[in-house]
């Protein structure tokens, strides 16, 4: 299988926090690349520095934190880290965009969830109101939301926390980005509505051709999603390799640690 | 009460237990806990799964009488908690306790941990005042932590060694069962597995019994002796951990363990790629007619419940109509 042509190449990429007087640096020099369509997985403990290395490909800093980034993030030969503010917005939601964990609060609770898609068409394509407006729809029903026309004029509040996120991934996809940034994309959710939502993500990535970045604590979900992982320990990536060789056979001791703590439902090993 | 009376009765007996929030205006009531029934014997373990909303926090705090129910009995160790007046009630909470499932926000930040694990030693007037120290360090030791550390705040602890000292502060008084709502749901994946063999061998030395409430299934498969399962307010299907994982018999039961993602990249990218028929749970048993096991309940009066094994038992509510 040949490596498919590199979308993103990220080198020594650093990320460090400044508060006060005390510097912490959360992402060591880490590499890697994304291809184009590809699908990959970051997966690591809380704290180990995969969500701000994703935050880092949209030059996106965590609330109230001042952060220093180091290294190159190579997008389509650009360098996201160096390229200025006007030019990021422009890829931010456009070329490279990002669903998170928590579908509520990643939402404006005051707007139509079809206000807040056409308000991103808008923004991106130049599109006239009524365009965006049936471009909402259309997205609303592409992400399996029955009666998209009438939900649409419906609010956060009134949709469940599985529906919340599929709007949340009608805005990601609006723009048909190269690159889409998954981190915890369900783990707010109920394990029912975690399968309906990984097998969305999986259509609308075949659909649509995007490469994805799924960034998770969970080796259930990345197993099915990915083609190749990334571990990540204290801001390093510590293994990589394709999915079904790291759960097959992990070298590293932390690897195999985590994968050893992962309780499973098709094994019958009990403490009791 | 004899001794052999006592032998005979579960340590921890529920009945019928409903919960209802009151209407908010232009709405009706909500019957959160719908007429649920269980037994837990000495040193088991019940799981109460189900999907947020499906009212199993709502149960464990029922049953602790933390939440008032709205009819239903709950008896522990024979004692009818419900009727009892409050210093009883104060002083049956010796024998049942609660750890949390965030252990950032249930310690108090401003306590020491060995104050922290004192308070219910003296509350409960458990042991003499000058053996409290000794017993806080006795359940540092419990709980696998370094007694020399009891003078710290919470903050300085991580996420499981905090977990540990919620244990060891609901494990202080002796009780003999604990409510556990999703213990290790805010934890890594390593640090689950410790608590999770900690509250294993805990239940092993001390014959503790849990009512075990979680929603990753593969957890309770390890812990659990017995597994319930919660849909809308109500208990769909009861039976060992063996029968419910190996011969699910409610189809939310079956749904629910169809939806567990499996850490085998071969299996789950089939998993993935198989279309799955999306069941309507809600509707309930027709008020007229029989029900999917062929029972006409408005005639009969029966509970709508139906056993399928050895105390093994499945609802007849909540059937998708696609299975009817």
């Amino acid at each position: 299988m040949s490596a498919p042509a590199a979308l993103l190449q990220v080198r020594g990429l650093t990320a460090q926090f400044n508060r006060g007087d005390v510097a912490s640096q959360v992402v060591k020099g880490i590499s890697f690349d994304i291809g184009v369509g590809e699908s990959v997985g970051f997966v690591g403990e809380s704290g180990c520095g995969k969500s701000v290395t994703a935050r880092a490909l949209m030059r996106l800093a965590p609330e109230g934190s001042s952060v220093a980034w180091g290294g190159t993030v190579l997008f389509k030969g650009q360098d996201l880290l160096q390229v200025n503010e006007r030019v990021m917005q422009d890829i931010r939601g456009r070329r490279i965009a990002m669903v998170f964990q928590d579908p509520m609060s990643s939402l404006n609770p005051v707007l139509t969830v079809g206000a807040q898609i056409e308000d991103i068409v808008r923004r991106h394509t130049g599109a006239s109101a009524s365009q965006a407006r049936q471009r909402s729809v259309e997205l609303l029903d592409l992400v399996g939301i029955r009666d998209a026309a009438r939900r649409a004029d419906d609010y956060p509040h009134q949709f469940s926390g599985g529906m919340r996120q599929r709007v949340l991934i009608a805005i990601a996809v609006s723009c048909q980005p190269d690159l889409l940034i998954a981190d915890e994309p369900t783990t707010a959710l109920d394990v029912t509505v975690q399968a309906q939502i990984l097998r969305l993500l999986m259509r609308l990535r075949r659909e649509l051709g995007m490469a994805l970045m799924l960034i998770t604590h969970d080796f259930g979900v990345i197993a099915g999603m990915v083609d190749r992982v990334h571990v990540m320990l204290d801001g390093s990536i510590v293994e990589t390799g394709s999915v079904d060789a790291l759960f097959a056979n992990p070298q590293q001791a932390y690897t195999q640690a985590l994968l050893a703590a992962v309780p499973r439902l098709d094994m019958a090993e009990r403490l009791v | 009460m004899t001794e052999s009376v006592q032998q005979a009765l579960p340590l921890l007996r529920v009945r019928d237990l409903s919960v209802t929030f009151p209407a908010r205006p232009g709405k009706a009531p909500v019957l959160a806990v719908d007429r649920v029934s269980f037994d837990i014997g000495h040193a088991q373990t019940l799981a109460l799964v189900g999907e947020s909303g499906s009212g199993k926090t709502t149960t464990g705090r029922a049953v602790l009488q933390l939440q008032a129910s709205s009819s239903g009995s709950v008896q522990l160790l024979g004692r009818e908690l419900g009727q009892l007046p409050r210093d009883e009630l104060r002083k049956m909470r010796r024998h049942m306790q609660f750890v949390l499932q965030n252990p950032y926000s249930s310690l108090h930040p401003r306590m020491t941990v060995a104050q922290t694990l004192a308070e219910p030693l003296r509350i409960h007037r458990f042991v003499p005042a000058e053996s409290v120290t000794a017993r806080v360090a006795k359940l540092m030791q419990l709980v696998g932590l370094d007694p020399t550390m009891v003078r710290r705040y919470p903050h300085e602890f991580s996420g499981g060694q905090r977990q540990r000292i919620v244990i060891a502060r609901a494990l202080a008084v002796n009780p003999d069962f604990v409510v556990c709502d999703e213990p290790v749901s805010a934890l890594d994946v390593r640090t689950q597995a410790q608590i999770v063999s900690l509250l294993k061998s805990l239940q092993d030395q001390l014959g503790v019994s849990y009512l075990f409430i979680a929603h990753d299934l593969a957890l309770v498969r390890q812990l659990a002796h017995r597994v319930a399962v919660m849909f809308g307010g109500a208990i769909v299907e009861l039976g060992s951990t063996e029968q419910v994982f190996g011969k699910p018999s409610h189809p939310y039961t079956r749904a629910l363990l169809d939806a567990v993602p499996v850490p085998d990249p071969a299996a789950q990218r089939k998993k993935l790629t198989e279309t799955v028929p999306e069941l309507q749970f809600h509707g309930l048993v027709p008020q007229t007619g029989p029900c999917v096991f062929g029972e006409n309940h408005a005639q009969t009066g029966s509970a709508c419940w139906h056993v399928v094994g050895k105390e093994h038992g499945v609802s007849c509510r909540f059937w998708p109509n696609s299975l009817r």
